[in-house]
């Protein structure tokens, strides 16, 4: 039996984004909960699934009854679940699934972080002995399978400038975005090496936030009177286990597997989606998820990209509201949150006539992988 | 001067890391199911059984990617920048992160390339130069 459309995402909250000093990740995500729960316009007493990812900047065992705790709730299931920036998106549909089966009737999924003001050692530190080499950080990871990609399918840096393009473009739109200053395919590629070949302007924003989001069924959401509940119609999860070194296919990624259990769930295939959240911590993670999603061949998603189409009033307008390389670095969730406005129709950037939207989330170096599908 | 990052030598890598200062590059090789194996672990990834040893690699491989820094993520890089880290797989199978000897502009990917250990600071580690007498 589908899980299409039998849940619904009733309320949405977050934080402000950007530098936040003086608040912990804790406080980002009471404050996310508690404007998440009005949203939905209901009482805390009636949450009794509670699904955390702990703040990847600092480890903190069992965060997810701290978070409980915090909100002054006693859920009957929930805890942290790990996935790095997959694990938002997981979360909602394991929320899902537990509502489904009986093991709750409403949830909150929660994540915050401040790697600006807090640390952001999680994404500097050196791999294991293989520090010996200067093998470090996060964005080389990303820059080891880009260059593959560039290599193997004739990807240019300009192309994955119009990803950093049109992000920017739709941030600076967002009064709400870190990051407001639209840039051209000329400004990315004068911004300064990273780890050659991601630029600069490849990589995401480093940023405090946090964000919420409130699951039921669609049947309780009627009941509650919640007053506009976008229902998830499929979500899927997919994973490698190889890091990058060992990883047989470097230009292929999980995000495949995903996308097809999403799809399926859901009845839907690229063609019937609107618009396109998708995880954008480095430009070329846009890039294969395009491919592996299935909106374009494998290795044809330079040419996707390169004319606009992911700008709005393009074919696939992408991270409406700014995304990670523009809105803000943290959560992740915030593309979930956009995607339930645009399906709202309260968007900033409001895509006429959106009714499906497709949301990624991914953790590691492409190890982790999360879809989700809204819509109505 | 700064230290540079230090590998953690215990008894499963010892023999790995005592070999690359002799100038021999070693992977893991299980005596029961033939698989082989970087980097150094303690069961076969493929039958988790923990009957393997270390065979000496040829040294030959191709180069899967590779990435130059220009930012550097611990002092003791800083004044290397910029410098190359590649992934190479050797003909034997198995894949690891090594330092490159040769420009980045000559280098393209499944090229062939050749183990030339590299010792600096007191650490001998594997690293790979385009092997120029393959004719591709």
């Amino acid at each position: 039996m589908s899980l299409r459309g039998t849940a619904v995402i009733a309320g949405i909250g977050q934080t402000e984004y950007g530098k936040l000093p003086g608040r912990n990740p804790l406080s980002l995500n009471v404050e996310a909960c508690r404007k998440a729960l009005a949203d939905a316009g209901i009482e805390k007493d009636v949450v009794d699934g509670l699904f955390v990812k702990y703040p990847t900047s600092t480890f903190h065992s069992m965060y997810g009854q701290t978070v409980a705790e915090a909100l002054g709730i006693q859920p009957a299931i929930g805890g942290v679940w790990d996935q790095g920036g997959a694990a938002n998106a997981s979360m909602i549909g394991f929320a899902v699934m537990a509502i489904e089966a009986g093991q709750c009737d409403v949830a909150l999924v929660t994540f915050a972080d401040n790697p600006r003001t807090g640390t952001r050692q999680a994404y500097q530190r050196g791999w294991g002995d293989d520090a010996v080499y200067g093998w470090f950080g996060t964005p080389a990871g990303y820059a080891m399978i880009a260059q593959r990609h560039m290599q193997q399918f004739g990807t240019t840096s300009e192309q994955l400038g119009a990803i950093a393009v049109a992000c920017r473009k739709h941030g600076a739109a967002n009064p709400g975005a870190q990051l407001r200053n639209p840039i051209t395919i000329a400004d990315h590629q004068a911004s300064r090496w990273i780890v050659e070949p991601l630029r600069r302007d490849d990589c995401c924003l480093v940023s405090d936030g946090g964000a919420a989001a409130v699951v039921m069924s669609a049947e309780r959401a009627e009941e509650l009177g919640v007053a506009d509940p976008v229902p998830i119609l499929g979500f899927g999860q997919g994973q490698t286990s190889w890091e990058v070194a060992q990883r047989p296919d470097l230009t292929s990624t999980a995000a495949a597997v995903s996308a097809s259990k999403a799809f399926a769930m859901a009845g839907l295939g690229p063609k019937d989606i609107d618009i396109a959240e998708i995880y954008d911590c480095f430009t070329i993670t846009v890039l294969l998820t395009l491919e592996d999603y299935g909106f374009c061949a494998k290795g044809e998603g330079g040419k996707f990209v390169e004319d606009g189409a992911l700008e709005l009033g393009g074919a696939l307008p992408l991270n409406t509201a700014g995304g990670l390389l523009s809105e803000t670095g943290m959560p992740g969730m915030q593309l979930v949150l956009e995607a339930v406005r645009q399906i709202r129709g309260t968007a900033v950037t409001q895509v006429p006539k959106a009714r499906t939207a497709i949301v990624s989330n991914q953790g590691g170096i492409m190890h982790t992988h999360s879809t989700l599908i809204l819509g109505r | 001067m700064t230290t540079r990052p230090e590998p953690e030598i215990d008894e499963r890598n010892r023999e790995y890391w005592a070999a690359l200062e002799e100038g021999v590059l070693k992977y893991q090789r299980c005596l029961g199911c033939g698989n082989a194996w970087l980097p150094i672990r303690s069961e076969c990834p493929r039958c988790l059984e923990a009957n393997w040893t270390m065979v000496p690699s040829s040294g030959r491989g191709r180069l899967i990617s590779w990435v130059v820094y220009h930012t550097s993520y611990h002092p003791y890089f800083e004044d290397k920048l910029p410098y190359a880290v590649a992934v190479v797989q050797l003909e034997e199978g198995p894949r690891l992160i090594a330092s490159l000897v040769d420009e980045p502009s000559e280098l393209r990917i499944d090229q062939r390339m050749v183990l030339s250990v590299q010792r600096d600071d007191g650490r001998a580690r594997a690293a790979f130069a385009v092997d120029r007498d393959y004719a591709r």
